[in-house]
């Protein structure tokens, strides 16, 4: 793995390695002393084109405990800003010697356009690229799912996968990088995932997608499922007719407090409810649905960093198959 | 005066049978078998295929405003190259070729060139904004002789003015080319909207965008009783609907360029920007039906829709690149490849579709004359045997946006001869021909 720029192309080796990895990771997370020296002197850069803070300060977070130097190139207030292109600002970090670039970009597939280049030649991680991907999320994501589903089934989480994991993804799929990282990822990961949506704000060809389609919420519920992703919608979006008001869509769309008693109504006891956040908190979920137990909100958030970490690791320290026994030993040396 | 007379010996005349060509003073002055040299430069055709020289409907010349990306010269020098002896100037030049003034400056440029016959196209809208009809008849009468009116790259979709602009032009015996695209259903689109769109999460631009503005354009050119032209089509839906149009009588002709009979939506998956291009690339089915739709006339011509871009156009994000692609220097190549090798057409379906239907959309009285005594010499030799791949580095367009950089493609243009003089021998750039200076006498 030299990129990460897609889960579409992730295989489950490799996306179980990442998990197993962030397994160790995390572990670190939970020290006193949550460094690892196992990036020192490595430079890793989040070019972000686009604000997101809870992104960067996450992959920050995570490159700091890897002990790598992290410079944040926020494009608002910059050269890019000045009309700086893609490709100049690529040759500049190239010529500062980073070795990863850690990508938000509005345009879907710039990450892409980094990796496939000779612009530079540092590892490239897409940290979100327009509506095409998010793949460190749905790996945060499937982390999460994860431990939870391992948990249910009384396994190890290490090594495991999401076979016969219900998932329901409900919202503007259409416009969602996070949802199409996580229909593929899913699938690979063995999980059934069924997206629900107003037929407005899925795409064209979705059908072709490994998963089921749903346009009632109601129904996807009372099928059973256990976990529901929730994705942010822009309330915006109705100024383009994708619904006709936020009211109708957080009664059809929305997880309400109607929604979340029927879980409980259904007995369906260890369903989750997943957000990537930032929320719309009474538009597409409801405050007692993100504040219940059932909610991964902040876990999602935790996971991310140990998720990023692994991501980090692998790329960076090149092709390990031993990765997690490595990350075991150097936790050993900084104890 | 042997300068002036060149005899092509054994040339296959529209893949025919070999025949020798006698060019002299810009006619072909006879022709048949075993010609007498007398004092002529004899060209040794063996092998190669005489066609009448190629017209293009759809070319971006750039200049005025964009000379960075084109000029009339290196434009016209790739048109030669790539065996046309004529090209249609597109309109969205800055200023926009909208008056008779800019015409006729785009009109002088080409003759001073002397590769081809540069025929501007017009603006139908004023500053191709769509608002107001632009001065058609001005630019009719002008020295350009302008018969195609176009606001390419931006559709007339405003009902209304299609209409005038269709009945408007009868008055001249013009012909609107449109560019079929439904403005509100393409807004901010990236590509074809299909599977690929989906999972790239790029804006879709839907094939009923450009089928709708067709199916409606043809009906407003049946009530007028007016000649449509549509650009570049790209989808097996449009193919049906034009097919249906002349069923029913209606004038319409309809244009495709070679990527869009060769290139699908697949290639975006790279989000390599020399893939943009407007319309998109399409599916492998629209591919097929623009094939069968060219082979069976419903399609009467291959226009390139070249247009050169700045590489710092395409070293970019996708979203934030220039859509179009090169093509002067590669069309007989891709038509080759996609028409003739797959057996869909023969050289002489060839000679209809790159020169014959091209010169009579665009009034061009004295280009795509078939190849017979008397007629004006715009003549080309191609070697069919030929394999080449592409570089764009050795084109003569300034444009590098090729999309098939690095293919292999049949066929190659080994000279070409406009109004008798060779501006292409040897697969290379001759000489330009020299208009005779105006008699003051």
């Amino acid at each position: 793995m030299k990129h990460l720029l897609s889960t579409e192309n992730l295989s489950a080796f490799d996306a179980i390695r990442v998990l197993d990895t962030a397994e160790e990771m995390s572990a670190v997370g939970e020290r006193e002393v949550k460094k690892l020296p196992a990036l020192r002197g490595r430079t890793v850069v989040n070019l972000f084109f686009e604000d997101s803070t809870r992104t960067r300060i996450s992959f920050e977070a995570a490159a700091k405990r890897l002990s790598a130097d992290v410079i944040n190139f926020a494009a608002k207030g910059s050269s890019v800003s000045k009309g700086e292109s893609l490709k100049d600002t690529a040759q500049t970090l190239a010529a500062m010697g980073a070795d990863a670039v850690v990508i938000r970009h509005w345009a879907s597939g710039a990450p892409h356009r980094l990796a496939a280049t000779d612009w530079i030649d540092a590892a490239v991680i897409n940290a979100g690229d327009g509506t095409h991907e998010h793949p460190t999320q749905a790996l945060l994501d499937a982390f999460t799912m994860r431990r939870h589903w391992s948990k249910v089934n009384g396994i190890e989480s290490t090594g495991a996968d999401l076979k016969g994991m219900r998932v329901a993804i409900a919202g503007d799929v259409l416009h969602s990088r996070v949802a199409r990282s996580n229909v593929w990822l899913l699938k690979t990961l063995g999980a059934e995932v069924t997206l629900v949506a107003p037929p407005t704000l899925l795409p064209i060809g979705v059908e072709h997608w490994p998963c089921e389609v749903s346009y009632d919420l109601d129904r996807t519920l009372e099928a059973g499922i256990d976990a529901m992703m929730m994705l942010r919608v822009q309330g915006e979006r109705m100024n383009a007719s994708f619904f006709p008001s936020t009211r109708e869509y957080s009664r059809r769309w929305g997880f309400d407090d109607a929604r979340l008693r029927t879980l409980d109504e259904l007995g369906m006891k260890d369903t989750i409810i997943m957000h990537p956040g930032p929320m719309n908190r009474g538009l597409e979920i409801s405050s007692a649905a993100a504040d219940s137990p059932r909610s991964t909100v902040l876990a999602q958030v935790r996971n991310g960093v140990s998720v990023r970490m692994a991501a980090l690791y692998l790329l960076l320290s090149g092709d390990s198959r031993e990765a997690a026994s490595n990350i075991s030993q150097s936790s050993k040396e900084t104890n | 005066m042997a300068e002036n007379t060149y005899l092509i010996r054994g040339a296959a005349i529209l893949g025919g049978e070999a025949e020798d060509l006698l060019i002299r003073d810009g006619v072909i002055e006879a022709r048949g078998k075993d010609l007498s040299t007398d004092g002529a430069t004899v060209i040794d055709a063996k092998g190669l295929i005489a066609l009448p020289g190629m017209v293009d409907v759809h070319t971006h010349l750039r200049e005025p405003g964009r000379e960075d990306a084109e000029t009339v010269e290196t434009g016209t020098r790739a048109a030669a190259l790539g065996g046309f002896t004529a090209v249609h100037a597109m309109a969205n030049s800055n200023p926009v070729a909208d008056t008779a003034g800019v015409v006729e400056q785009v009109h002088s440029l080409g003759r001073a060139s002397g590769w081809v016959d540069v025929r501007p196209v017009g603006a139908v809208t004023v500053g191709l904004a769509g608002e107001q009809l632009a001065e058609l008849g001005a630019m009719a009468d002008s020295r350009a002789q302008v018969r195609m009116f176009s606001d390419d790259g931006i559709c007339v979709h405003d009902p209304v003015l299609m209409r005038r602009a269709l009945e408007y032009v009868k008055a001249f015996d013009g012909v609107v080319a449109q560019h079929a695209q439904e403005p509100r259903l393409t807004a901010g689109a990236q590509m074809n909207e299909g599977t690929v769109s989906a999972v790239l999460g790029l804006t879709g631009w839907p094939a009923v965008a450009e089928e709708s503005i067709i199916a409606r354009d043809v009906l407003l050119a049946q009530h007028v009783g007016s000649r449509l032209h549509v650009c570049h089509v790209s989808t097996a839906g449009s193919v049906e609907i034009v097919r249906w149009a002349k069923a029913r009588g209606i004038n319409v002709t309809a244009e495709v360029t070679p990527h869009h009979l060769l290139l699908t939506d697949e290639l975006v998956r790279s989000y390599d920007p020399v893939y943009k291009v407007n319309p998109p690339l399409r599916t492998d089915d629209d591919v097929q039906a623009l094939r069968e739709g060219l082979a069976d006339g419903t399609i009467d011509v291959v226009g390139t829709d070249h247009a050169p871009h700045p590489s710092e156009h395409k070293e970019c994000e996708w979203a934030q690149a220039a859509m179009g692609m090169t093509g002067l220097e590669t069309a007989l190549s891709v038509v080759q490849e996609t028409m003739i090798e797959t057996g869909l057409m023969t050289w002489a379906d060839f000679a209809r579709v790159t020169s014959f239907t091209p010169a009579v959309i665009g009034r061009l009285a004295d280009q795509g004359r078939p190849l017979e005594v008397g007629e004006p010499a715009n003549v080309i030799l191609v070697d069919p045997a030929a394999r080449w791949t592409v570089d764009p580095h050795k084109m003569a367009t300034m444009g590098r946006n090729s999309p098939f950089k690095g293919k292999e493609l049949p066929g190659s243009v080994v000279a070409t001869f406009f109004k008798g003089h060779p501006t292409v021998l040897d697969g290379r750039l001759n000489t330009p021909y020299r208009y005779p200076a105006v008699s003051s006498n």
